[in-house]
């Protein structure tokens, strides 16, 4: 038995700030395996879906936390609950379907049976059959799948292993909390899922989502189209412990010129040199209050929620292994939508997914960087767009502030914060 | 030439014109009112309309391509389609006909690594204009759902 707070590792850090992140945090087997024990199963939140996804006493849907494999389902009474999808007995999956709506669920192998509140209901022949075998003596309340604790917040479902997390509204707190009632609180209505599978550590991704210095620049549909850049007035916001974050921006809030010139001079960027022939793709209907037409805040360690103008959903990463990941992103209108407004939903989402014009470059991205730093035997990230030291926020984008935030908050939960780590 | 044997070719032109890198002349096949709309087979099994590209006119098909040809970063690749027989599901004298076929599409990247990218079932609707056919709806299907790596390449 290893001591608790032994990671079996140690980083040396180059600084104390995270604005040098050694390569072998993304590659290396140790790191992945520790992973699941102190961040997927440590004191965090972990998305498991939407109530919309489960609306009556019985649905299903299966999930993950990390790579570990979990049951989110509606018992009759119509509370959601969530277990390991792991049979008690001898490890087998016990669902097998993506969704469904069921009155228990039973493992194929040795027919074990349980409820929907993840209980050990059943085990054939426990009594032995004519006075022979049998483990009658067997606790079936003491041995049944681990299972999770469940919140949910405007429908939208977290669980966690930890006994000692924290309240779910404290850890989202006020800025997650609002966000999080910004999208989803009225009736949904789900579209669908959009999947991928990227061939990169997970990590990666996680500091793609808060790196809003690569947007423009990457995704340079928005900037070529003329609809969306860095010039306009948005920032980066993050909680108190800068473990979440959010980029966001306000519609047509920059000047033609003032944007003209400040992509001048920056390769493989040019501004509105292309004019879409049905530019009905990238209309905006006012929808919130805010003004904001893109929000992606982004919650610790692997989900966010996603407008990009009208295109609404989750997007949650999905760790297979330490070498790949599936992006799980699932998208939804409002259930008092009417039929135009779900229509110009459904083609706007052009924009995001495996397909997306502003989001097919980060699977090339990301697996650019993952194949090419894995033969970098002590070589480091550079992070200091917006600045080093002290993790703030800021009001503009051109920054990647908050991936320190990230692997502060990473660092603390793996027990490998360097002495005086900014927090 | 048979009608049938018009709407085999087109079927056969539309994997080799994308295979050859010529999407614009691909975009030709499509008749001038059209759709095409690549949907997982997951999302189209629980009645789902969430779909991974979606377009409802030839402008939006042309400014699909001029994205891709123009603006977009994706993985260097090469496709190759293999697609199996057509089945001829509703010749109607007048309207549009309806055919199916199935796909595998073939990805080889710049080091000559080849994968096996996605799998999944045509879903067509032809028209004739001038008497030769041309797609009004392709709706893809892609059984593999989870998309490896990104889509950028129409299917």
């Amino acid at each position: 038995m290893t001591l608790v707070n032994d990671p079996g590792f140690t980083v040396d850090w180059p600084r104390d700030d995270y604005s040098r992140i050694p390569y072998w945090l993304f590659h290396d087997p140790k790191v992945y395996e520790l992973e699941r024990a102190r961040i997927f199963r440590g004191p965090v939140w972990n998305y498991l879906g939407l109530e919309a996804e489960i609306p009556k006493p019985d649905d299903f849907r299966t999930t993950f936390v990390g790579d570990i494999p979990v049951v989110v389902a509606r018992a009759g009474d119509g509370t959601v609950h969530a277990f390991v999808n792991r049979c008690a007995h001898r490890g087998a999956q016990i669902v097998r379907t993506t969704h469904g709506s069921a009155k228990d669920f039973v493992c194929i192998y040795h027919r074990w049976c349980y409820s929907l509140e993840g209980d050990l209901i059943g085990i054939p022949f426990k009594r032995g059959l004519k006075g022979q075998g049998g483990m009658a003596d067997f606790d079936m309340a003491a041995n049944g799948p681990e299972k999770l604790r469940v919140a949910s917040l405007s429908g939208m479902i977290f669980g966690t292993f930890s006994a000692h997390t924290e309240p779910l509204e404290g850890y989202l707190g006020a800025f997650g909390c609002g966000l999080i009632e910004r999208m989803l609180g009225k009736p949904i209505r789900i579209y669908g899922y959009q999947r991928q599978v990227i061939h990169a550590n997970w990590k990666f991704y996680a500091e793609n989502l808060r790196d809003t210095y690569h947007a423009s620049l990457l995704h340079t549909f928005l900037s070529s189209y003329g609809i969306d850049r860095a010039t306009q007035k948005g920032g980066v916001k993050m909680d108190g412990r800068h473990r979440h974050s959010m980029n966001y921006a306000f519609a047509a809030t920059d000047g033609q010129d003032e944007a003209r010139a400040a992509y001048a001079g920056n390769s493989g960027v040019s501004l509105d040199r292309l004019k879409l022939r049905d530019g009905s793709l990238m209309r905006y209907v006012p929808e919130f209050e805010d003004g904001m037409n893109l929000a992606t805040p982004t919650f610790f360690p692997n989900v966010l929620l996603i407008q990009v103008n009208n295109v609404l959903s989750t997007r949650q990463i999905r760790p297979k292994g330490k070498d790949a990941f599936e992006v799980f992103q699932t998208l939804f209108g409002y259930a008092d939508d009417d039929e135009a407004m779900t229509r110009h939903r459904l083609k706007q989402s052009n924009l995001v997914g495996p397909a997306g014009y502003v989001s097919m470059e980060d699977g090339e991205a990301i697996e650019l960087a993952h194949r090419a730093s894995a033969s970098s035997q002590g070589f480091t990230s550079v992070i200091e767009m917006g600045g080093r030291g002290p993790i703030r926020d800021l009001e503009h984008r051109v920054t990647d502030v908050p991936v320190r935030g990230f692997w502060s908050y990473w660092s603390e939960l793996m027990g490998v914060e360097p002495v005086g780590g900014v927090r | 030439m048979s009608r049938r044997e018009a709407v085999r070719d087109l079927v056969v032109e539309y994997g080799a014109l994308i295979d050859a890198d010529r999407l614009e002349d691909w975009v030709e096949l499509f008749a001038s009112d059209c759709r095409y709309s690549v949907i997982s087979a997951e999302n189209l099994a629980q009645d789902l309309p969430q779909t991974l590209m979606a377009c409802d006119s030839k402008d939006m098909l042309r400014d699909r391509v001029t994205a891709y040809r123009e603006v977009n970063e994706y993985n260097f690749h090469s496709d190759r389609h293999v697609i199996g027989g057509v089945r001829f599901r509703d010749e109607s004298t007048g309207g549009p006909w309806r055919i199916e076929a199935n796909y595998s599409l073939f990805q080889t990247d710049v080091e000559g690594v080849t994968r096996l990218f996605l799998v999944g079932q045509y879903d067509m609707s032809v028209v004739f204009e001038d008497e030769r056919p041309r797609f009004a709806d392709v709706r893809v299907v892609v059984d593999t759902a989870s998309i490896p790596t990104l889509l950028a390449t129409p299917i």
